[in-house]
């Protein structure tokens, strides 16, 4: 169990945090959140006896939209889910929180695992499932036997198991934890691993709301989305989108990191200014200057840092400005950060990551790294930085998953927004950046290999 | 009635209808589109991994993989616009950068989806100039080599053909990303009875066919039609040779029989044709010695001596026994010499023991319908079958139907697993099989309220039985099919009569799965003894004074091989006609060299009654000549009439006009006894006829003796027999049949009956024990 750390200040993730208010890190046992107001909104359900379609349509008005990177209504989701269906239907939670950069989930999980199983519980209610899975990322091993412990508890106070609170419905929930592959935090392949097979998306459609675990009809939400289901049950679905924005409802929670003060969680409202939210992780270290922002996990494209100080923090308004809000994860360059160097690692990452299953990417991305690195280490070649473009058009769009688009997207908005440092590196076989007078490359780096 | 609904869609501008469910790839196909790529096969599940057959989809943001994307009401699609195009172009770059592109040295040059699609969608330079993957070469084992692993293009085709077709994963991919790799399980061989197909199936030269590789190039072989000579399936094939030589084989697409696939044994054995050990000169034995003659001498002295024996015994004492993969002409001319001499004794069933049923038999015993009817039923019964091995591609069908929730209920004598999704199996001693069917027959009796014949009143059903009953009764569309087992099995005559009462019973269809190419057909060609004859067991138990044999290999090819040889010992004359050499030089007086399949035009009638027709693919061997001349020669030098052809079409009208074959074929028996039997003996023996070791081909096709299922047989017993025995698995133990004695390794089998000794039979180290199923006494060796 983690308990080994000291508590922190309760308002620690920002002062509209909802999820993670009153949070110090110590009280995620189910006593203090029930204390908190936990599973006030399942008791109110069941004794209540809403009926599922008006839970689903409570969520739909929150505008509540998939926390784990697509942003996909939350309410539309469920509603997708068979009715009538006679047999097995379950729900499932993403908590393979692999993303390069994220790291809510994890502390969702630690600090208030209870949220997570209250917001599969009333899921499970909505969408006619009696069954979950908690599908937890394969290296933050405590974490998940911690949650086994609040499943545990969960159960042994009646919230989980056979006629929950006497009521006529049952949910069993299970946690399950993965070993680590990126890939299976891809909702078909986390199915397929799920299943005991090899971790590798399916092709879609069908869609898992036809087709998922064990071929049963199959809801698959991320932590964070099912950690805002009882508030938005509780409070109703029209002051969780009085949060945020019209379509961007509630509070959002961004992990902020690299090149900053106090990298960390910070929970605040969809549409808060990028501006703040960096002034709340103690703006840039040494008060350096911003240089480029990678708003919503390594997947999304890179914005540079004009662009990214016009930008307030939600769905909408960062596709407006070019990138996406992905998993909430602010990846924040300074001044002293080469990109060539950033995007290096970052293709390394999906080139070992792919799994290896669609062409396109299984071949595409380990292209990309080789050429990338090529250039890092001064041996690139002018004409490289278009072939990178057109490699990551060849990827995009072509693969099965979403991961080939994550290879080609930061590829294509590094080399456009900041072809000038690439250039550089390859017409000076040095950096542009870091020290006066650039840094040498490193002609004898040599590649990694995929593990 | 969603599935009534026709879906237009028009695909580069032409209309199409297709049914609700269809793809874009299949809509493609209808029009004769062809839409590049990779890992789609029509026979086996949609993967779209390899991307190729990308094509642009009227309103969707990005284009779609045809083979993976339903068709909807409507919808437009281009596979060769500039979109489309350009998709499809990239995937080819990217499938090209890792590979090797040693076409010049590949085995699958010429013959290469790669190679092909790389010429209308590939670049003719690569922008690639990174380092290449190299991917480590894994052993297989002896039929499929995997010795260029960096060709690989990870279309799993091969991972999907195990899951789906042959019923057992013998490849995987493990690793991911560029790691990706192909592999079979720690240390197993890839070699179940249908591997041969990934062969076929690979897009590319990652995995090759070990026997054939490096041998030649496929432009330059020469492709004649054929038809396998093994099991009663009668798969079609592509002989494909060089300088008359067969050089390997290959699947000859038909839906109704053996689909796109071929079994291991019908791909592989072909090595057997070429083998050191074929016959290829005519040879007397004078002295003792064998000597080489002309085939005027030979067959000058065959005709003179039985004639001899002829007059001095009667022409009874000369007995006539043919091989049932021996072509239709041979096995009537062969019918036609023994008749002319005034014998009646001739037979083909070598393995059958019980022959109660002869004079009885309405007709040829078949199938009872046809190869693919067996994929439309809903309930099965199949009954002493070690039907996977027995009839690959036949438990292929069964394998896919039981998916589509075809019940499939086993009564066996052993309990293989037959890699089919099976409801019901119950597995009995030999002697106690009759009595498990007309338990099965009482039980379906009375779910159905059907009347039961007296025999049978008394029966009493054990739960295993009704479970089968109570499956079979349920069904709509019902089959009982008698495998080898049943064939060879004692009281053969009477399983075939219970499985007719239980038919009746049923309302259902039964049939025999024909263990050989030609079991229906040498019905056909009157190569079963008449009311005067003896059949197969009699003529060997009360020996002649001469046989004639025909691809005949008593050790190896009859129900009690110690029998069959002695009674080739005691002859005076055995005169064979055979493609090869062997232990026949210990006991024949004359050898006549004859072409096995490849080499000569002949007929096989298949377990459906299908009549093919093939003609030979390469010259005889040496002065090995078709057997079907051979014969037709000795019937004029014995101054038998009508022997007068020219070419074997015209034996094989006289024999059996095709138009008649569909009233010949008949499974009623009538007047047979339905007593069943009474004590068993306290050891009895199970006998499999192993895949590889079935005919004198294949005994002789050198890779498929290297696998796992050429293993020399081992002695196997449950647990509580050994036990009981106070024996071991892993010692070895003196088996006695009679006179006849073999000794063996012994090993443990749980899933046989009590009181079973499974012993493999058509191998040299049990052809000096008995009869296949009959008993047997063990001890330490």
């Amino acid at each position: 169990m983690n308990t080994a750390h000291p508590p922190f200040s309760p308002d620690a993730f920002g002062p509209d945090a909802m999820i993670m208010k009153g949070i110090d890190g110590m009280n995620w046992r189910l006593k203090d959140y029930e204390s908190r107001g936990g599973y006030a909104a399942l008791r109110k359900i069941l004794a209540e006896r809403i009926p599922p379609d008006a839970i689903i349509a409570e969520v739909k008005k929150s505008a509540l939209r998939g926390r784990g990177g697509a942003g996909f209504p939350t309410g539309l989701k469920w509603s997708f889910m068979p009715r009538s269906f006679p047999g097995q239907k379950y729900m499932v939670c993403n908590s393979d929180e692999g993303e390069p950069g994220t790291f809510k989930d994890r502390d969702i999980l630690r600090y208030n695992p209870h949220s997570v199983i209250e917001g599969m519980i009333i899921g499970g209610y909505a969408t006619g499932a009696s069954v979950g899975y908690n599908y937890v990322h394969g290296e933050i091993w405590d974490i998940y036997e911690q949650f086994e412990g609040a499943i545990a508890e969960a159960r042994a106070a009646g919230y989980l198991g056979p006629s929950i609170l006497g009521s006529d419905f049952s949910f069993e929930l299970h946690a399950f934890h993965g070993w680590g592959a990126y890939i299976c935090g891809e909702e078909t392949a986390l199915l397929e691993s799920l299943e005991g097979k090899r971790g590798q998306p399916r092709f879609k459609p069908p869609f898992p709301a036809s087709y998922g675990l064990y071929g049963k009809p199959t809801t698959i939400n991320n932590t964070e989305t099912f950690a805002a289901v009882p508030w938005i049950v509780a409070h109703g679905g029209e002051r969780f989108l009085e949060l945020g924005r019209p379509n961007n409802g509630g509070t959002k929670i961004f992990s902020v990191s690299g090149n900053v003060e106090r990298p960390g969680n910070y929970e605040v409202r969809l549409g808060t200014p990028f501006a703040t939210l960096l002034e709340m992780a103690g703006g840039v270290t040494k008060g350096r200057r911003l240089k480029a922002v990678i708003p919503g996990g390594s997947s999304m494209p890179v914005l540079p840092a004009d662009v990214m100080m016009k930008t307030d923090m939600d769905y909408d308004s960062i596709a407006k400005a070019g990138s996406m809000l992905g998993s909430g994860a602010v990846i924040v360059m300074d001044d002293s950060t080469c990109m060539v160097k950033a995007l290096e690692r970052l293709a390394y990452f999906y080139y070992e990551e792919s799994c290896g299953q669609c062409t396109p990417c299984r071949e595409g991305t380990g292209w990309l790294y080789r050429m990338v690195h090529r250039i890092e280490t001064g041996r690139g070649r002018p004409e490289d930085l278009d072939a990178l473009t057109s490699i990551a058009d060849n990827i995009q769009g072509h693969t099965i998953c979403a991961l080939g688009d994550a290879a080609a997207l930061p590829v294509k908005s590094f080399i456009s927004h900041f072809r000038d440092e690439f250039l550089h590196h390859i017409e000076h076989k040095r950096c542009a950046v870091s020290v006066a007078g650039g840094y040498a490359t490193n002609p004898g780096a040599t590649l990694r290999a995929a593990a | 009635m969603m599935a009534d609904k026709k879906l237009n869609i028009e695909i580069d501008g032409r209309p199409v209808e297709v049914p609700h469910g269809a793809t874009v790839m299949e809509a493609a196909n209808q029009l004769g589109v062809y839409v590049p790529h990779f890992c789609y096969h029509r026979k086996l599940s949609i993967a779209a991994n390899c991307r190729m057959c990308l094509v642009q989809v009227e309103k969707a943001p990005k284009p779609l993989p045809a083979c993976a994307t339903p068709v909807t009401d409507g919808m437009k699609v281009w596979t060769e616009s500039d979109y489309a195009r350009r998709a499809q172009r990239g995937v080819m770059e990217f499938l090209l950068i890792n590979h090797p592109l040693d076409c010049p040295i590949c085995d699958q040059g010429g013959e290469c989806q790669l190679q092909d699609l790389a010429v209308g969608y590939g670049g003719s330079a690569s922008r690639y100039e990174e380092a290449k993957r190299v991917v480590p070469h894994k052993p297989l084992g002896p039929l499929v080599a995997a010795e260029e692993m960096t060709r690989c293009i990870h279309c799993t085709r091969c991972v999907r053909f195990g899951q789906e077709i042959a019923g057992i994963m013998e490849l995987g991919m493990t690793g991911r990303g560029e790691h990706a790799e192909i592999i079979s399980f720690v240390g197993r061989s890839v070699d179940s009875e249908l591997s041969g197909n990934m062969i076929d199936i690979c897009p590319v030269g990652a995995l090759t066919s070990k026997p054939f590789r490096y041998t030649a190039r496929t432009w330059e072989l020469a492709r004649r039609k054929s038809v396998s000579p093994h099991c009663g399936l009668g798969s079609n094939l592509v002989v494909q040779t060089q300088h008359e030589r067969v050089m390997r084989v290959l699947p000859l697409e038909n839906e109704a029989l053996n689909e796109c696939w071929l079994s291991d044994k019908d791909r592989f054995s072909y090595e057997g044709l070429n083998s050191e050990e074929r016959l290829t000169r005519p040879m007397l034995k004078q002295g003792g010695e064998w000597r080489e003659v002309d085939w005027h001498v030979a067959l000058e002295y065959a005709a003179h001596a039985l004639r001899e024996i002829k007059s001095a015994d009667g022409a009874g004492a000369i007995g006539a026994l043919g091989s049932p993969h021996a072509t239709l002409e041979e096995l009537y001319l062969l019918q036609k010499i023994a008749r002319g001499l005034g014998s009646d004794n001739v037979d083909f069933r070598l393995r059958q023991s019980d022959f109660a049923g002869d004079g009885h038999l309405s007709g040829a015993p078949w199938l009872g319908m046809k190869v693919a009817d067996i994929g439309t039923l809903d309930r099965v019964l199949v009954v002493g079958s070690f039907l996977r091995k027995d009839h690959p591609l036949i438990a292929h069908r069964i394998r896919q139907a039981a998916k589509r929730g075809q019940e499939v209920n086993f009564l066996h004598v052993a309990g293989d697993d037959s890699l089919i999704r099976t409801a019901n199996s119950l597995i009995v001693a030999p002697s106690a099989l009759p009595t498990a069917l007309a338990q099965i027959t009482r039980a379906a009796a009375e779910a159905k309220g059907a009347k039961v014949p007296s025999e049978l009143a008394a029966v009493q059903a054990s739960e295993g039985v009704s479970a089968i009953a109570r499956s079979l009764s349920s069904g709509q569309s019902v089959g009982i099919l008698l495998g080898n087992s049943a064939q060879h099995h004692p009281r053969a005559a009477l399983l075939h009569a219970l499985a007719q009462e239980l038919a009746g019973v049923l309302g259902a269809r039964f049939g025999f799965l024909g263990e050989a190419a030609n079991s229906v057909g040498g019905y056909l060609a009157g190569c079963v003894p008449g009311a005067n004859g003896l059949d197969a067991g009699a003529m060997l138990a009360a020996p002649r004074k001469a046989y004639l044999l025909l691809g005949v290999e008593p050790e190896l090819d009859c129900y009690d091989p110690r029998r069959a040889v002695s009674a080739m010992n005691e002859a005076d004359l055995v005169v064979a006609l055979t493609a090869y050499r062997g232990a026949v030089e210990d006991y024949a007086d004359v050898l006549l060299p004859i072409a096995p399949y490849t080499e000569t035009s002949g007929t096989f009638v298949n377990t459906e009654g299908r009549l093919q027709g093939f003609n030979g693919a390469v010259r005889p061997l040496g002065e090995a000549r078709p057997g079907w001349k051979v014969l037709r020669v000795l019937g004029n030098l014995l101054g038998i009439d009508g022997f007068e052809y020219d070419k074997s079409e015209m034996v094989r009208d006289e024999a059996c006009p095709a138009t008649e074959i569909a009233a010949r074929l008949d499974n009623r028996i009538k007047g047979v006894s339905l007593t069943l039997p009474g004590e068993a003996p306290t050891l009895q023996r199970v006998a499999d006829v192993p895949i590889y070791f079935a005919d004198p081909i294949v005994r002789r096709a050198r890779s498929l003796q290297q696998t796992r299922d050429a293993r020399a047989p081992q002695a196997y017993m449950n647990n509580a027999a050994l036990a009981g025995l106070g024996l071991s698995p892993g010692q070895r133990v003196r088996v006695r049949q009679g006179a006849g004695e073999a000794e063996v390794e012994l090993a443990c089998d749980d899933r046989l009956a009590d009181g079973c000794v499974r012993l493999a039979a058509a191998h040299a180290s049990t052809s000096g024990l008995g009869g296949m199923f009959d008993a047997l006494t063990l001890e330490p060796a």
